[in-house]
C-alpha cells in the first residue's frame, strides 16, 4: 500500500493520471471522499438546482402554482421571454444596464491605471505605504454604510452642495448625471483595491528595461509611456474581457441603496428588473427568464471578448 | 563624468514629478478620508448646531446624544449579536470548509477530482440568478428568518477555493509523502500539516469572508428581515430618514425636535463601520497578500 501511495505521490505534478474506477481505489480514497462528497451535495443544492430552476422560464410559474411537481406547471414555450423584452421599462432598463457598465468599466479602468501608476512612481516608501492602505479602505466598507456617506454628500443640501453654495441636484435629477454620480461613487470607493492588480503586474516588469531606458535617456514620462504601460497590457487586457463578460451584472443592491423615487428611470438595471417582477410582481417565470437572459448574454458577451482578444494576439482568459 | 552629469540632470528635472505626485496623493487622502471624517464629527455633533453647516471635521458642540437616542430607539445591541454572530459562525465553518475543499482539489491523485474542480468551477460562470435562488430558500427550504440563511448559501466561494489550492499546490510534497509513510490518514494530513502550513493564505480567507458576512444587507433584506443585522438596521434608519432629510424644509423644522434624522443616522452609520476601521489597520496587509496570491494565479 505504501509503495503504491508513493508511486501515485510521484506522478502527481504529470498532467494526466489514469486511474481507472475500482472499489479498491475508492476505499484507499475514502477519506478523500468524505471530505468532498458533503460539499459536492451542497454544490449541487445551491448552485445546480438554481440552474434547474432556468426551467422556470419557459413555464408560467406564480406563487400558487410554485408548489406543483414540474410536470404539471403550464409550459408556456418564450412566453415570458416575449414578456419581458415588450415590457414599458425593459429598452430603458437595458440602456442603463449597459450605459453604466461601460461607463463604469472607462471610469474604473482609467483611474486604476492611472492611480497604479502613480504609486509605482512614487519613491517616498513609506507615504507610498500610507497612501495605499488609505486607499483600499473604502472597499471594505458596505454599499449600506457608503450610501449613508454618498446620500450626506451628494443629496440636496447636502456636503457639495454646501460647498459650492448652488443647488446641483446630484441625486435628484432624472438624467443620465445620476449614471455619473453612481459611477465616481464607485471609483471612490474601489479604485485603490483595483489598483493592486496593476501595481503586481508592474513589480513583474524587468528592471533592466528601465536602467537600459534611463541609459538611453528617456525620462520618467518616456519610461512609463514605452515599458510600464506596455508591460501591463496583458493584465489590462484580461481585466477588461472580464469586465465585458460581467457588463450586464450590474449589482441591484448598489443601484437599490444609492437611487430614489425621483431617478428611478435611470436606476433600473436588469438584475433589479429581475428581482422587481419576479419577487415583486410575483411572477416567478418572468424574473427568471430576465435572469437567464442575464446570464447568457453574459457568457456569450465573455466568450466574444475573449475571442477578439486572443485574434489579436492578447492574452486570453479562458 | 559627463555621463554621470547628464544621468543627474535627467534625476533634477524628474523630481518636479515627485513633488507633483505628493501633491496629488495628500488630496487623493483627503478625498478619501474627508467623509469617513465628517460622518464621524456629524455623529458626535449637537443635532441642532449640525443644521446650520454640515461641513466640518471636528465635532463644534460635541455631545454623545445622538448615540443614546439610537441606543435607546433601535434594538441595536440585538442588530449588533446578530451581526457578530454570522461574522464568526459563517467566517470559521467557512474557512474549515474551504480548507478542506481546497485540499481534497489539491489532491491530482483523487479519483474525482478532475470531475469535482470542474463543478466547482462551472458555478463561477453560470449560476441561476436571483429569482431561482430566492425561490430555493425562502420557498422550498423554508428558511426565511432563519439564522441559516444568512451562513449556508455562501458556506464556501469558489475564488478561495482556487485560493487555497494554489497555496498548497506551492507547498512541497514531501511533507505529504512523510506523514503518509508513517502511516497518517487523509484527514489528519489535512488538519495537521495543511492547514497549518496554510495559515497565510486563511488569514486571507478569513478576512475575505468575514467582511462579506459583516457587510451583508441583500440577504437580510430578501430573506432574514426579523433577524435585523447592522447594515440592514441602517438601510431601515435611511429610508426613514429619507423624506425628512433631503430637504431644506424639513431641516428647518429640525430645530423644534430635539434630534435630527442625519445625526441619527450618521451615528448608525460609525457604529456600522467601526469594527472594520478598528481591524482595518491590522490586517489590511493580509487582504493584499490574497489579492496578489490570485492575481498572480491568473
Amino acid at each position: 500500500m505504501v509503495l503504491k501511495d508513493c508511486g501515485t505521490e510521484k506522478k502527481v505534478k504529470q498532467k494526466k493520471i489514469k486511474q481507472k474506477f475500482s472499489w479498491r481505489l475508492m476505499y484507499k480514497q475514502r477519506y478523500l471522499l468524505f471530505m468532498s462528497v458533503p460539499f459536492i451535495i451542497w454544490l449541487i443544492i445551491f448552485k445546480y438546482i438554481p440552474l434547474w430552476g432556468w426551467t422556470m422560464a419557459f413555464q408560467d410559474v406564480k406563487p400558487a402554482t410554485f408548489a406543483l411537481p414540474f410536470f404539471e406547471r403550464t409550459f408556456v414555450g418564450f412566453e415570458n421571454f416575449r414578456k419581458a423584452f415588450t415590457d414599458r421599462i425593459f429598452v430603458q432598463t437595458m440602456i442603463n444596464t449597459i450605459g453604466l457598465s461601460i461607463l463604469g468599466i472607462a471610469l474604473e479602468t482609467i483611474s486604476a491605471i492611472v492611480f497604479a501608476l502613480m504609486l509605482n512612481e512614487l519613491r517616498y516608501v513609506k507615504f507610498k505605504k500610507i497612501t495605499q492602505t488609505i486607499s483600499y479602505l473604502p472597499h471594505f466598507v458596505s454599499w449600506v454604510v457608503i450610501a449613508s456617506i454618498a446620500k450626506m454628500v451628494f443629496n440636496d443640501g447636502g456636503m457639495i452642495d454646501t460647498l459650492t453654495g448652488k443647488s446641483l441636484k446630484l441625486m435628484s435629477t432624472n438624467s443620465v448625471l445620476f449614471w455619473v454620480v453612481i459611477c465616481i461613487i464607485n471609483v471612490w470607493k474601489e479604485v485603490g483595491w483595483d489598483a493592486i492588480v496593476y501595481l503586481s503586474a508592474m513589480a513583474g516588469i524587468d528592471q533592466g528595461l528601465y536602467e537600459a531606458a534611463k541609459v538611453d535617456g528617456a525620462n520618467r514620462l518616456q519610461r512609463i509611456w514605452h515599458i510600464t504601460l506596455p508591460g501591463i497590457k496583458p493584465t489590462i487586457v484580461v481585466l477588461l474581457i472580464m469586465g465585458v463578460g460581467g457588463a450586464l451584472n450590474v449589482g441591484m443592491e448598489r443601484q437599490m441603496l444609492l437611487s430614489n423615487a425621483i431617478v428611478q428611470d435611470h436606476a433600473m438595471v436588469l438584475s433589479w428588473f429581475s428581482y422587481l417582477r419576479g419577487i415583486g410582481n410575483n411572477n416567478y417565470g418572468l424574473g427568471t427568464a430576465i435572469g437567464m437572459f442575464q446570464s447568457l448574454v453574459g457568457i456569450t458577451l465573455l466568450l466574444i471578448a475573449n475571442k477578439i482578444a486572443s485574434l489579436l494576439g492578447e492574452s486570453r482568459l479562458v | 563624468m559627463g555621463n554621470v552629469k547628464a544621468a543627474g540632470k535627467i534625476k533634477s528635472s524628474d523630481r518636479y514629478l515627485d513633488y507633483v505626485l505628493v501633491v496629488l496623493f495628500v488630496l487623493i487622502i483627503i478625498v478619501t478620508l474627508y467623509p469617513f471624517l465628517n460622518v464621524l464629527a456629524i455623529s458626535l455633533n449637537d443635532p441642532v448646531d449640525t443644521m446650520r453647516n454640515i461641513n466640518f471635521v471636528l465635532p463644534r458642540k460635541f455631545t454623545l446624544y445622538n448615540y443614546q437616542y439610537v441606543f435607546r430607539e433601535n434594538d441595536l445591541f440585538g442588530a449588533f449579536m446578530i451581526s457578530v454572530a454570522r461574522t464568526l459562525i459563517g467566517t470559521g465553518a467557512g474557512v474549515i470548509c474551504t480548507s478542506m475543499v481546497a485540499y481534497v482539489l489539491s489532491r491530482r491523485d483523487f479519483y474525482f477530482n478532475k470531475l469535482f474542480t470542474m463543478l466547482f468551477i462551472i458555478t463561477m460562470y453560470v449560476s441561476g440568478g436571483l429569482i431561482p435562488e430566492y425561490l430555493l430558500l425562502a420557498r422550498t427550504m423554508k428558511l426565511t428568518n432563519n439564522f441559516l440563511v444568512y451562513i449556508l448559501p455562501g458556506l464556501v466561494w469558489v475564488y478561495n477555493i482556487i485560493l487555497v489550492r494554489s497555496y498548497i499546490d506551492g507547498l512541497p510534497d514531501a511533507l505529504q509523502e512523510a506523514a503518509r509513510i508513517d502511516g497518517a490518514n487523509d484527514v489528519y494530513i489535512w488538519g495537521r500539516i495543511i492547514v497549518p502550513l496554510c495559515k497565510p493564505v486563511m488569514a486571507t480567507v478569513a478576512l475575505f469572508v468575514a467582511v462579506g458576512q459583516w457587510n451583508s444587507f441583500m440577504d437580510t433584506y430578501l430573506y432574514a428581515k426579523k433577524l435585523p443585522t447592522l447594515q440592514y438596521l441602517l438601510y431601515e434608519i435611511m429610508q426613514q430618514a429619507t423624506t425628512k432629510i433631503d430637504s431644506h424644509t424639513a431641516s428647518q423644522q429640525l430645530t423644534t425636535t430635539t434630534v435630527s434624522p442625519l445625526s441619527v443616522r450618521m451615528a448608525v452609520t460609525i457604529i456600522a463601520t467601526l469594527p472594520i476601521l478598528i481591524v482595518y489597520p491590522f490586517l489590511q496587509k493580509y487582504f493584499v497578500g490574497g489579492m496578489t496570491i490570485g492575481a498572480v494565479k491568473d
